[in-house]
């Protein structure tokens, strides 16, 4: 099984930990695209974790869209756990598509967009 | 408790593209509970904007805090110490915490982050609905616990009119209509004789007809 070396998986231990916030910061740190690759639709050992991402994975491609990113540098696949064929399959569809898009404006600007300089405490 | 939505983010880049330090302040309150204006989506709100001025090149402070409530002074002073760093404040509160805000700091520009929308309840998560209309003086002691100023599209007190049909409003097909709700509960409560009695005429100056509300309450001033 191969697949392109530029992406650098994070483990989590459902896709339904996945947050909104989650997604946009890996934007923020300059990603040039981002997939989340969770269990097949029905197969979720924590019933609707998968189906969460699923919502919010939609949430962060309208703010793609809208700040002039593309929706189109994340998506959500599923895929279970024995589909490693696939999963190279996926890897490579999403290098093409984010290759296609050319790299992230941010990290092409500055590196990273600039986090929170301080917290303002309530 | 009060319900909002999110703003639109093209509005917001709007109001705010001018600027180059902002403040983003969510209310812990009625707008966390509804998922539009608490620190997760001050959060999120504030992620999308650092992603749009970036990609714009354009080197702005985003800063990001959440107050217990913006509709009380309290809460609102403890920005006194920082809200002069700042060009521009979002506030994701509803509309009393917003203007509360504007009104303590009447030198800084206060932008709304989400549209406030009603006060009503949690039907589901994501899904709410509207029961109260404040109108100041409540008679659901008379329609079985369903409010014909909230739930009657025409806030009929003697309803229901002639655009109900098979349970559901004139206004659409989904709409429930108030006052057969009124109905069945009052039905189910053996209580229907409360149809025999009209209702009096509403007297509308403890709502908006009287203008501008406020209430004193000696007992609990200091």
């Amino acid at each position: 099984m191969q697949y392109p070396p530029d992406v650098r998986i994070i483990q989590v231990p459902c896709t339904g930990k996945v947050d909104i916030i989650h997604l946009l910061q890996a934007f923020e740190a300059g990603a040039d695209g981002v997939f989340v690759a969770g269990c097949l639709e029905g197969d979720c050992h924590f019933m609707e974790g998968n189906l969460f991402a699923k919502k919010r994975v939609r949430r962060v491609k309208e703010i793609l869209d809208k700040v002039g990113l593309t929706g189109g540098r994340i998506e959500m696949f599923n895929l279970s756990a024995g589909m490693g064929g696939r999963f190279a399959e996926i890897v490579k569809e999403m290098d093409e598509r984010v290759r296609a898009l050319g790299p992230s404006p941010i990290r092409a600007s500055k590196g990273a967009a600039p986090r929170p300089t301080r917290e303002v405490t309530a | 408790m009060i319900r909002a939505v999110p703003k639109p983010l093209e509005e917001i880049i709007q109001y705010v593209n001018d600027y180059d330090k902002l403040l983003i302040a969510g209310c812990d309150g009625c707008v966390t509970v509804c998922e539009a204006g608490g620190l997760k989506e001050v959060k999120i709100l504030g992620s999308a904007l650092r992603l749009h001025f970036a990609q714009a090149n354009k080197p702005v402070v985003i800063d990001e805090t959440s107050l217990t409530r913006q509709c009380d002074k309290e809460y609102l002073a403890q920005l006194r110490d920082s809200i002069d760093n700042y060009d521009a404040v979002v506030s994701l509160a509803c509309g009393c915490g917003i203007q509360f805000l504007a009104d303590m700091y009447d030198t800084k520009l206060v932008f709304p982050g989400v549209n406030t929308s009603f006060m009503g309840v949690t039907e589901e998560r994501g899904v709410y609905s509207e029961r109260c209309q404040g109108c100041g003086t409540c008679i659901l002691a008379e329609t079985g616990g369903v409010c014909p100023i909230a739930r009657c599209s025409k806030r009929m007190l003697n309803g229901p009119c002639g655009g109900s049909d098979k349970g559901k409003c004139e206004v659409s097909p989904e709409m429930p209509c108030g006052w057969q709700l009124i109905y069945e509960r009052l039905k189910t409560l053996g209580q229907l004789d409360r149809f025999e009695k009209p209702v009096d005429p509403k007297d509308w100056t403890s709502s908006r007809d009287g203008g501008i509300r406020k209430i004193v309450r000696e007992d609990l001033r200091i």
